[in-house]
């Protein structure tokens, strides 16, 4: 398998804060890889460099064989990265539907095929009967699965997940875990999730990255990683793991 | 084309705009001089609304200072006729590419440095209080004493040098918001009408699904300035004068804007609504205190402001929105 996205010696400091510190790994094409790490390792960080929100001090980043580092965000989205926020951002006085159509809009010059991939997308999600409510009208996870139907919508290559489970009910979480896993086995869909919600990381990923203090301190399988001493130690707690 | 003209629209809705514009096509036959000169007024109001509309209502960027582009508009195209023999229609295509670069030049500036939300309000009433004060001293177009196209006698209509009659300028008007109308509307449901929705509503969330948002920007500035600046040669064939103290001041920016605010900023008919409603209350609130015997210089102004007030706080969306509710005429989707 080739590497979709390689992130090689990423730094990047903010003031007197390493934020990331020195991360490297690859992600393979058709892959799920986590990246996992309690509060402030700078998980999110790491997201909105690859996204191209921030340039990193140091390092590169290549995305289907291709340095994106530095890219202005929008430019690396129509390069095949679609993402959702941590805390979410849908278009709040449009609907649901508009919201996705503006997505889909980036590979659709027609309105009405646009729409149609929207509405695709849209039941996928299970939020096709909610399509002519108001974004700000949703409730958190409805607006959490709507910023995942957004960035589907763009047809990316890769999609980047910034804590989509987090508030999700049990119930809530496996439904989208499964989602998720029918993507990537029905259109080789890359996905990189950031994810509190072990149960989640357990369920999807094929690899994990934990990240302490912008730093690596492991990375392999799920199973191998939570039974790490280091990673239990600083993140996951002695009783996460039975 | 004529599928995305009709995309969306309710049955009701084409019915009443069929009504609307027949009666407004009949208005001439049946109205006398002073009524068409308020109609004259509520068109050009409802034009440069849905001009203003396009920048901020559709992508959310505030101008201030859309006086700049009448009055470049108007001086431009008056400035030919007067000094050179040009007609107003090739004099348009020269005022509308001075309100396009002047656009771009104050776009380029805001969004290459990320001048947003109120400083680039503030920049846009800049650059009109740069115009105004550059015309007062501009001699090849009269300076600060006024500069004067020759009147018209009205014995006949020539529409190639607008010259005629207000029945003339009231269907030249009334085409221009038509077309503006038409422009919008497919505009807004084209790609280009949801990415500036996009932008309007969240600026970062917009460029993560891949929006050029500078671009996109300024296409809605350029647009918007050009637009406006059709406006400004209607204004200067109209009106005969132009005074950069009148046409360039501030309190004309803010009369253009407070027709799209009160009918509903974002929407189609909210300018059109708006221009209606302002301008037929203030004649009627004029009327009466003139047949009261009473004189209130600046009673308009207070009358605006009133409006406004009564707008922001009982239908913060505007006047259109709670009416298409009352109407029916909501928004359906597919």
């Amino acid at each position: 398998m080739t590497a979709l996205l390689s992130v090689e010696a990423v730094s990047k400091r903010f003031r007197g804060l390493l934020a990331v510190d020195n991360v490297s790994f690859r992600v393979a094409r058709g892959s799920i890889f986590a990246v996992i790490g309690p509060n402030g390792a700078g998980k999110t960080t790491l997201f909105n460099i690859i996204a191209g929100v921030f340039a990193p001090d140091r390092g590169s980043i290549a995305f289907a064989g291709e340095r994106i580092d530095g890219l202005a965000p929008d430019e690396i989205c129509r390069r095949g990265v679609g993402r959702t926020f941590q805390l979410v951002r849908p278009f709040p006085a449009l609907t649901v539907v508009d919201n996705v159509i503006i997505g889909a809009m980036l590979r659709r010059n027609d309105p009405s095929a646009a729409r149609r991939h929207a509405h695709e997308v849209l039941a996928r999600l299970d939020l096709f009967g909610k399509r002519h409510q108001l974004a700000s009208a949703l409730t958190l996870p409805d607006r959490k699965r709507l910023e995942v139907a957004r960035a589907l919508a763009t047809d990316p290559k890769l999609l980047l997940l910034d804590e989509v489970m987090a508030g999700l009910r049990p119930a809530e979480t496996d439904r989208l875990v499964s989602v998720l896993i029918e993507l990537n086995r029905e259109s080789g869909l890359t996905i990189l999730l950031i994810e509190h919600v072990m149960r989640a990381v357990m369920a999807l990923a094929a690899r994990v990255l934990v990240l302490h203090h912008g730093a690596p301190i492991a990375e392999g399988t799920p199973d191998a990683v939570v039974r790490e001493p280091a990673v239990v130690q600083s993140y996951l707690g002695a009783e996460a793991v039975d | 084309m004529t599928d995305r003209l009709l995309d969306g629209v309710p049955r009701r809705g084409l019915a009443l705009l069929a009504v609307v514009l027949a009666v407004l096509l009949a208005a001439p036959w049946v109205a006398n001089d002073y009524l068409l000169t308020i109609l004259i007024i509520v068109l050009y109001s409802a034009y440069t609304g849905q001009a203003w509309n396009v920048m901020m209502g559709f992508a959310g960027q505030l101008s201030l200072g859309h006086a700049i582009y009448v009055g470049l508009g108007a001086y431009a195209a008056a400035a030919l006729y007067v000094h050179f023999g040009i007609g107003p229609w090739l004099g348009l295509a020269a005022a509308v590419a001075i309100a396009v670069a002047c656009g771009a030049v104050i776009g380029f500036l805001a969004f290459r440095f990320g001048v947003g939300g109120v400083y680039f309000a503030i920049l846009t009433i800049a650059f009109a209080e740069f115009a105004r004060i550059g015309f007062d001293h501009f001699q090849w177009v009269g300076a600060s004493s006024g500069f004067f196209l020759p009147v018209a006698n009205y014995t006949r209509n020539d529409l190639w040098t607008l010259r005629g009659n207000p029945t003339m300028f009231y269907y030249v008007m009334l085409a221009l918001t038509v077309a503006a109308f038409a422009l919008c509307h497919v505009l807004l449901n084209s790609r280009i009408g949801y990415y500036w929705r996009a932008i309007r509503e969240d600026e970062i969330a917009a460029r993560s699904v891949g929006i050029n948002t500078f671009r996109y920007k300024m296409y809605a500035v350029v647009l918007s300035a050009g637009m406006t600046a059709v406006a400004g040669v209607f204004f200067a064939f109209y009106y005969n004068n132009l005074f950069p103290e009148q046409v360039f001041h501030i309190s004309r920016s803010i009369e253009l804007i407070l027709g799209p605010i009160i009918g509903g900023i974002g929407t189609l008919f909210g300018p059109l609504i708006g221009a209606l409603l302002l301008t037929s209350l203030s004649e009627t609130m004029q009327q009466l205190l003139a047949a009261l015997g009473l004189d209130a210089p600046g009673a308009k102004q207070v009358f605006y402001g009133l409006c406004l007030l009564v707008v922001v706080m009982v239908l913060p969306g505007g006047v259109w929105p709670w009416l298409a509710g009352k109407l029916g005429l909501a928004r359906r989707g597919s």
